[in-house]
């Protein structure tokens, strides 16, 4: 398309306000974690130059634990969420009766407030009169009450449970929409020459969905990394840091002891895995030339 | 000659398979809402008694009733929530409108690398940007205000609204804005006249998408930024009662569905468009 230099001025101001308003809402405070991360700022103090004090000084037992313990959480969350949201885009792909209402069913955990939706796996977590200790007591599986947010090896599968939860709508959609953008006539071309279905599946379906397998894994991926709300709401980190996570962590130093300086240099480090994941994500896509370069 | 329809042909014990998989699937993502649901519907008796008794025998609305006093506040947090989300998607669709038709008709330089800048900001949500945030905030004095909830999440929507709207206007045929353009209108009178009122199903989509989106993710930052209970919207009103010793948890889920159901009812009407609006882009056609 000719481009005129008017035009490139009119997409310009089009462009401009959402621009500004992203470069002040995001690109600055990105600058100025990293500032405050060589800094001893917090509540009080006045703000003194510390150079890599900050960085010198999360690097402890603890903190490498917390790191190691968010991607332990994350990489869990994510295959479950792939697992389970293909094999729920797999069944609602099927030409069965009643199929688009039961794809309306899978919306909710996605589409309502996620908070509530965290509060309803806090009462089915309950130890003394939950759901899921009701039922394992009823079906005599355990003799009493478990309290499941309240040791950290149930309370970190719990979090990881209701994770799963918010993120499978999402990839169920994402990994129907690719089951549906497969030509059929590929399908037909195999039946033909009498290919049943489960091979029809193995050498068409489940390769064609690899891209979208990859992207949905990296996009899931940073959100998963991201996660704040079900932990700080089921847990707030506990018990005994069990759940703590570089976000939870990063939390609490900044806005729960106001230490900005720290709690920035972790901040800043949560941005550096990040910037990896998407690069990574940007490279396979490039890679697989999925949808995305449109 | 095979015949399409052929193909998806199931035996039954393939439709028992498929049933019985969808079964499971729906089990799990319904769960928490069914049980939430039932728990509201039960006297706190039957939520106390042991053992544990799924069915709400003697069930009742009665804590959709009470649930308006125990929950101090509720029909301020839901105001809240609306006006946030209202306010909110405003805002987004002003800034967005413009520059997502900039990018679905111009491909100027940098264009490409802008749009994927954009998306990056997809990377940052959550507590990464809070402190500087927090301070700013705290510095213009407006913590503890409607400005300080409306402003970051407005941010955080804008990219998947951008990349919503853009597939949606790269599929009005272009002919439609050139001959405007040389029948003589000027580039904003053909966005305004000819591109608007076509684009205005995905605006829809997207108006609706943000809402939902504003209203489902008011969390973090409503969470930091505000602790006057006057403000919070729903999901920190809740949360700050769901934290207490003594919660009364059949009101607590009956406060619950009352808040979701805006999200339900939209579910309801608008899942076609809902479905199709959000999964393009995300794949080829």
């Amino acid at each position: 398309m000719g481009v005129h230099r008017s035009t490139v001025i009119f997409a310009w101001i089009l462009l401009l306000p959402a621009l500004l308003y992203v470069l002040v809402i995001v690109a600055y405070p990105l600058v100025d974690t990293v500032i405050l991360s060589f800094t001893d700022a917090s509540l009080k103090k006045l703000t003194n130059w510390v150079g890599f004090d900050n960085y010198r000084k999360i690097f402890n037992a603890t903190f490498a634990s917390v790191i190691v313990r968010t991607f332990i959480w994350t990489f869990f969350s994510v295959s479950i969420k792939m697992i389970i949201g293909t094999f729920g885009a797999t069944m609602l792909n099927s030409a069965v009766p009643g199929r688009s209402l039961f794809r309306v069913l899978t919306m909710p955990p996605w589409i309502v407030p996620m908070a509530i939706g965290i509060f309803m796996w806090g009462w089915m977590y309950n130890g003394q009169f939950g759901m899921i200790s009701g039922v394992l007591q009823n079906l005599g599986l355990v003799s009493g009450p478990v309290a499941f947010l309240a040791y950290g090896s149930t309370a970190f599968w719990a979090t990881i449970i209701t994770d799963v939860w918010i993120g499978v709508p999402l990839v169920t959609l994402y990994m129907l929409a690719a089951m549906q953008a497969i030509p059929q006539d590929l399908y037909e071309a195999a039946w033909t020459d009498g290919a049943g279905r489960a091979y029809r599946f193995r050498r068409i379906t489940l390769p064609l969905l690899v891209p979208s397998l990859i992207t949905m894994s990296m996009l899931s991926l940073i959100a998963t990394f991201n996660s704040f709300d079900i932990i700080w709401i089921l847990t707030r980190g506990g018990p005994d840091g069990e759940t703590t996570t570089m976000i939870i962590d990063t939390y609490r130093t900044a806005i729960g002891s106001y230490k900005y300086g720290e709690g920035a240099a972790r901040a800043v480090l949560i941005c550096i895995f990040l910037s990896l994941f998407c690069l990574a994500y940007f490279r396979t896509t490039s890679r697989f030339a999925t949808g995305d370069n449109r | 000659m095979s015949h399409p329809a052929m193909i998806n042909r199931y035996k039954w014990y393939e439709l028992i398979g498929i049933y019985a998989g969808i079964l499971l699937f729906l089990t799990f993502v319904l769960a928490p809402f069914v049980e939430g649901f039932l728990v509201s519907l039960k006297p706190l008796s039957l939520l106390f008694s042991s053992p544990y008794r799924f069915w709400p025998e003697n069930g009742s609305f009665e804590a959709y009733r009470t649930m308006w006093i125990s929950v101090p506040g509720f029909g301020r947090y839901i105001f809240n929530s609306f006006f946030i989300s209202t306010i909110v998607t405003a805002v987004v669709l002003v800034l967005v409108v413009p520059a997502a038709y900039a990018f679905a008709r111009f491909d100027f330089r940098g264009s490409g690398v802008l749009l994927g800048a954009f998306l990056a900001v997809n990377m940052f949500s959550g507590a990464v940007l809070l402190i500087p945030l927090f301070r700013l905030m705290r510095t213009m004095g407006v913590l503890n205000t409607y400005f300080a909830m409306i402003v970051p999440g407005v941010a955080f929507l804008i990219p998947s609204a951008i990349w919503l709207l853009r597939t949606y206007m790269m599929r009005i045929p272009k002919e439609l804005d050139e001959a405007a353009f040389v029948d003589g209108a000027s580039h904003f009178y053909t966005l305004r006249r000819v591109i608007l009122p076509i684009a205005m199903p995905g605006i829809t989509v997207v108006a609706i998408t943000t809402f939902i989106g504003a209203y489902a993710q008011q969390f973090i930052y409503a969470l930091t930024f505000n602790s006057k209970s006057e403000y919070m919207p729903l999901p920190v009103g809740l949360f700050a009662y769901f934290g207490r010793q003594e919660v009364v948890w059949n009101e607590l889920m009956a406060a619950s569905f009352v808040g979701i159901a805006p999200a339900l009812v939209v579910i309801f009407f608008l899942q076609r468009y809902l479905v199709s609006g959000l999964t393009a882009g995300a794949v080829k056609q």
